[in-house]
């Protein structure tokens, strides 16, 4: 064990002495988790010193936290020193050469999703060179970002470009020993995005990873901020509705949102992680932080979601309700089938006067799946005239799902307006012979039904994203009935 | 157009229709009539072809198609329509939608393009007014929150839109006000053509005053124990079902 450890060291140092950048970007680390891994990490990313200090005093935290065990979802224990931290991007000799080489299954979702053709090679993850050239699209995309002031990049990008505004922004949201995985993460993470909107900036396009120059290998320990400067507004889109498959069980991104004064953040999620297969086998863990800060006065964080993906999801966007007059809403979809397994909810922290907060939450469960929602409403002593109003449905498609509702109040302030409504409804066989009886095919039905109950949240996604989202249920909830 | 055989079907294990036959010709319309219980929804159900319900002999027959091999969408797009006696609520899915899915699917199985959605306004205002209905009722759930008489014209107002061959009302008359009972027949009448067949289910005279029926039969256990024309309706209801089913057992 010791001379292991001692020959990673050396490795590690060995490397750094000859220089890194172009040598070892191609090779992974070694699975197994200590200062070393987190040195070596660092030293790839070329990072400035801050950034390892920064890492460092995060794992030395995450040493003596535990896992959350009180999630509504079961799964057997991780060997956190059974996984590689460093996972280089595939080289283009191991990647398909051309559509021919992918998965014909892959193919056929991805038909079925609409994804246009050029997008379908790059998320099958086809060397880049042998089909087309995104640079041309990146590069006036980048062009108009930058006539506007607004900085989108890969994270480590920001970290070597624009030091000052990681160092002021990032852990100020989701601290270190926030909990178990953002402290994991914010030792570890690989990559991610980053985004500043300066003051008074409407950023002049919705931002979508769908462009990132790098989005290639984001891998599994992903961070994101954002930060919208005083009176500015952004919409941000992350991920997307093909398919994602992935040798790396366990997921543990960190996303981080401040909204300055007046400013306005939407941030707009379609994920579609591998579930596992239909008796449950091989999915991903998905254990996400994310939280918006209203940090100003009158600013705004909305978070949108429609979620099919994950054997076993678990995360909360929350918004923390600091400014005064500030405003924070969670739209959320969440499908579980067969055996997946999703503990989802919110938090909405008011803390400044008049602080709103708005949680409109559709779970629809078919198969054997299990999903929970899980909602905090935290009103502080100061909130003067702080109002919430959530909305909590379900729907359920058979008979062996279920879902499960914990909503939790916590309120400090006597004045404050809190509203909870919660509904289950089922999709049953009369509605659906009443649907075919009208000519229209079970399917179809199920769709009908099914986008009917989630109409209220779709209607806050953009709208292309909103049309793929709709074609992204139906197909996650093909032969759930029947 | 419609020749049901000696048919016997079952629910939950116990024998409902029990060697029934029936006849219907393009351009006629036939009411049928019976106790509570007599089996009227599960013909109606069986024709539509509800999983609930086991066919254990006998044969239906559509236009020279074996009905019993098709799935409900299949027959619906060959044009039979059932008018629920219960029409369920669907909430969140706005009735224009399902109308104008059922529309598509029939247009699709025909080979026609889908409709346009300012055709499809028009046709649906259209078919609304001449129902009395209020067009403000497309934007509403399916049946969600309406009325027992709104959800019936809800009924007429998709076979309407539909233009089905063979439409089987079960019991669209029950619980209407005379107002209702006259859109109600109005939308029948609309649709009475040489080249389609209606069935009406029916407990009442009633409806039959504004519908006049080609034929009349009187359902008992499971069996179509009498069979007349019009007149028989108002005998029926001169008499009580107690004398058919003295006939019939007599
Ligand atoms: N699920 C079921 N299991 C057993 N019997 C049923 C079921 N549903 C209906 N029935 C019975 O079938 C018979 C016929 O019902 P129905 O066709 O609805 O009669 P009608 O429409 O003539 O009033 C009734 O006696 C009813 O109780
Ligand atoms: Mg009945």
């Amino acid at each position: 064990m010791a001379t292991e450890q001692e020959n990673l060291e050396q490795l590690v140092n060995r490397r750094y002495e000859h220089g890194f950048v172009t040598d070892i970007a191609t090779e992974s680390l070694p699975p197994g988790l200590d200062e070393g891994v987190i040195r070596a990490i660092s030293a790839r990313k070329n990072e400035p010193e801050f950034m390892l200090e920064w890492r460092l005093r995060a794992y030395r935290q995450w040493l003596d936290m535990k896992e959350p065990e009180w999630a509504h979802v079961h799964y057997p224990p991780i060997d956190f020193q059974d996984i590689s931290y460093f996972a280089a991007p595939k080289s283009d000799e191991d990647r398909p050469k051309s559509l021919d080489e992918v998965d014909p299954k892959l193919l056929e979702t991805y038909d079925k999703l609409g994804i246009p053709l050029h997008e379908r090679a790059r998320l099958a993850g086809v060397a880049v060179d042998a089909v087309f050239d995104s640079v041309s699209v990146a590069t006036t995309f980048k062009e108009k970002l930058s006539e506007a002031g607004v900085i989108f990049c890969s994270f480590s990008e920001a970290v070597r470009e624009h030091p000052e505004l990681v160092r002021k922004y990032l852990g100020s949201v989701v601290p270190q020993r926030d909990n178990f995985y953002a402290a994991l993460n914010s030792a570890v993470f690989s990559d991610g995005s980053f985004v500043y909107v300066p003051k008074g900036v409407r950023c002049p396009m919705e931002l979508s990873t769908y462009f990132r120059i790098n989005a290639a290998n984001t891998g599994q320990f992903e961070r994101t901020l954002i930060v919208a400067d005083e009176g500015s507004y952004v919409s941000y889109l992350e991920g997307c509705t093909a398919p994602m498959r992935d040798e790396n069980q366990l997921h543990a991104a960190v996303v981080e949102l401040v909204a300055l004064g007046d400013a306005e953040i939407k941030y707009s999620t379609v994920q579609n992680w591998y579930p596992g297969d239909e008796e449950g086998k091989g999915g991903i863990y998905n254990f996400v932080t994310k939280r918006g800060d209203c940090r100003g006065a009158n600013s705004k964080i909305s978070w949108t979601q429609v979620e099919t993906g994950s054997a076993i999801t678990w995360k909360y966007p929350s918004c923390i309700l600091r400014g005064d007059n500030s405003v924070g809403e969670f739209y959320s979809v969440a499908v579980t089938n067969n055996y997946q397994q999703a503990d989802t909810g919110t938090k909405m922290i008011h803390i400044g006067k008049n602080t709103s907060s708005t949680i409109v939450s559709k779970g629809i469960s078919a198969g054997r799946a299990q999903q929970a929602y899980r909602g905090l409403v935290r009103v502080m002593p100061q909130a003067q005239g702080a109002r919430n109003h959530t909305q909590c449905d379900s729907l359920l498609i058979g008979k062996e799902c279920g879902a499960h509702t914990f909503p939790y109040m916590e309120i400090k302030n006597p004045g404050a307006k809190v509203e909870h409504e919660a509904t289950t409804s089922k999709i049953s066989a009369n509605q659906l012979f009443y649907c075919r009886q009208r000519g229209i095919s079970e399917e179809d039905a199920v769709n009908l039904i099914v986008n009917g109950f989630c109409k209220e949240v779709f209607k806050e996604l953009p709208m292309e994203f909103a049309v793929e989202a709709q074609a992204l249920l139906s197909v996650s909830l093909e032969g759930a009935v029947g | 157009m419609l020749q049901i055989k000696d048919i016997h079907a079952t629910i939950g294990g116990s024998e409902i229709l029990r060697g029934l036959s029936l006849d219907v010709a393009a351009g006629e319309v036939h009411a049928i009539m019976g106790p509570n219980g007599s089996g009227k929804s599960t013909l109606a159900q069986v024709v539509a072809g509800h999983s609930d319900y086991e066919v254990t002999a006998g044969s239906v027959t559509y236009r020279d198609i074996d009905l019993l091999d098709l799935e409900p969408e299949e027959r619906a797009r060959e044009g039979i329509f059932l008018g629920f006696q219960y029409p369920v609520e669907i909430p969140g899915v706005n009735n224009a939608v399902l109308l104008r899915s059922a529309l598509n699917a029939k247009r699709k199985h025909q080979g026609l393009d889908e409709i346009d959605a300012f055709e499809f306004l028009k046709l649906a205002k259209e078919k609304m007014a001449m129902l009395g209905m209020d067009p403000k009722f497309l934007n509403r759930g399916v049946n969600e929150g309406f009325s027992g008489g709104e959800k019936k014209r809800n009924e007429i107002l998709q076979m309407a839109m539909l233009e089905p061959s063979l439409a089987i009302l079960d019991e669209t008359d029950s619980g209407l006000d005379i107002d209702a009972l006259r859109a109600v027949a109005e939308g029948v009448n609309a649709l009475r053509s040489p080249d389609r067949a209606i069935v009406l289910v029916t407990h009442y005279q009633r409806l039959l005053d504004y519908v006049e029926p080609d034929h009349v039969h009187v359902l008992s256990e499971g069996r179509i124990v009498r069979s007349g024309d019009k007149t028989l309706a108002l005998e029926l209801e001169d008499k009580g079902y107690d004398w058919v089913r003295e006939a019939a057992n007599g």
